[in-house]
């Protein structure tokens, strides 16, 4: 019955609220994990991530070690509690496919070639999931990256757009994601400018691609000012402007 | 040439510093003419150099530092060291003995796994693998104490001027202390009240590593902690 079908977008308004270009609220803490490298929390909507970066450091097993550069390892996984209904623990194939997926992304914003032999790995664990996994994965991990002290080219910021009920909207979330034509998510490093993922799936005509890429760009905008927030409010306050003194 | 940031204002990996004919200086790279920075940190414009403080990075061994690691392997006639670096480190029988190897050695009654020892980095291996020696006084393997850990990047702030921090923390704490490079500490003391406080100073100094007159700061902490330990 088509009449009881829940409408996603009414009068320019998404189900929870937003407009069709707003991304949901995001927070990004970094360094929460003592134990780990580096680390950062990232909330998105009701996504829910915690990223642990391990190295530069030895690499096992050895035979798989790159005598040019360090190996980028990257797990994502989803915990058997972030879905409605419970999800089976083992990695699954979409979730090797993503950890992939989240390596290619961050693998050209890091100087690899600096460590050559040793592995650097990065754990995401998503603990709640609600559409645009890997963009919010690929967010929390660069910050974590960063607070690792692994030297970086650039951040990478990553935002999806999409397609629902004949609307471009910007950041899909779960519903909105199931029920819509298509999805673009798309990963950047703002500062030099270069794209390091970009995916879609469903049916955008040439047009409407255009303005999902713009509004997914403009979105990973907003958020690079949180991750730089992120890293200012741990590290910033450590040398306020003006108090360093040379050693 | 163009400088795009004050004087030590925050950057993060990716921000532009400057523009032109500039030298390039600690964890910074340049692209198409452009001076990035590669991680988080302080920005630092001198005399023709730009170069970033990191807040926070990965150890790096450098040939001369003093580090404290853990030996995690016996291989024949050397240890495997591991010193939170890129790779393992490798440590030679010659290096600790001063002897050349013989196949009766036990090398496991020398340091056997899991032993804590301070070492000095004597060279590189071609393959980038640090090499390690124990010989010399205060090299060898660790009997006692605490190990505090700290950003390899902010182990000169605890040393000072010549040593200025960390003699200070000797004096007034009279605590034995070992800094490995590497970001690892070793705080022995007779007292363990004075070593609670000397690790509380080292907390200290690695949260406000970047401020001025730190040395001073810490001096008056350690003498505010001990007024109110007697009390």
């Amino acid at each position: 019955m088509s009449t009881n079908k829940r409408r996603l977008i009414v009068d320019q308004v998404r189900l929870d609220g937003r407009k069709l270009d707003e991304i949901r609220p995001i927070k990004i803490e970094s360094g929460v994990l003592p134990n780990a490298n580096g680390s950062s929390y990232l909330e998105q909507g009701k996504n829910k991530i915690l990223v642990g970066v391990f190295g530069p450091r030895e690499m096992y097993p050895k035979h798989l070690a790159d005598p040019h550069r360090a190996v980028l390892k990257c797990r994502y996984h989803m915990a058997p509690f972030s879905t409605d209904p419970r999800r089976s623990p083992a990695p699954s194939r979409r979730d090797t496919e993503l950890s992939m997926v989240i390596r290619n992304a961050l693998e050209p914003a890091i100087f690899l070639e600096r460590y050559p032999r040793a592995s650097i790995a990065v754990f995401a664990e998503i603990l709640e999931a609600d559409g645009s996994t890997r963009c919010a994965c690929i967010v929390a991990a660069s910050v974590a990256l960063v607070d690792a002290g692994i030297p970086m080219r650039d951040l990478v910021v990553a935002c999806a757009a999409g397609k629902v009920e004949g609307e471009i909207v910007l950041d899909l979330n779960d519903i909105e994601d199931k029920e819509g034509t298509a999805d673009l998510p798309i990963a950047y490093m703002p500062k030099l400018g270069k794209v390091t993922l970009l995916q879609m799936d469903g049916v955008l005509s040439p047009e409407e691609f255009d303005k999902a890429l713009q509004l997914a760009l403009e979105g990973g905008k907003k958020i690079y000012e949180l991750q730089r927030e992120a890293l200012k409010t741990k590290y910033a306050k450590q040398g306020e402007k003006g108090s360093i003194e040379p050693i | 040439m163009s400088l795009l940031f004050e004087n030590r204002a925050f950057v993060v990996p990716g921000d532009t510093l400057a523009e032109g004919s500039l030298r390039l200086g600690e964890n910074t790279y340049r692209l198409q003419g452009k001076i990035y920075a590669a991680r988080v940190g302080l920005v630092e414009y001198s005399r023709g150099v730009v170069s970033v403080i990191a807040l926070k990075a990965n150890y790096e061994p450098r040939v001369g530092e003093t580090v404290i690691g853990t030996v995690v392997d016996i291989d024949i006639g050397a240890w495997r060291v591991d010193i939170e670096g890129p790779s393992l480190a490798l440590l030679n029988v010659t290096d600790v003995l001063d002897e050349p190897f013989r196949p009766e050695m036990v090398l496991p009654k020398v340091f056997d796994f899991g032993d804590v020892i301070v070492a000095k980095v004597v060279s590189m291996n071609r393959d980038g693998t640090p090499l390690l020696s124990t010989l010399g006084s205060n090299f060898g393997k660790v009997k006692g104490g605490r190990l505090v850990r700290m950003t390899p990047s902010k182990i000169p702030r605890l040393i000072g001027k010549k040593g200025s921090m960390v003699n200070m923390i000797l004096k007034e704490t009279g605590c034995q202390i070992v800094i490995g490079q590497n970001g690892i500490i070793l705080v022995s003391c007779g007292d363990d009240e004075m070593g609670e406080l000397a690790i509380q100073a080292m907390q200290k100094i690695e949260n406000e590593a970047h401020t001025t007159g730190l040395t001073n700061r810490i001096y008056e902490f350690i003498r505010e902690m001990k007024e109110k330990g007697k009390r």
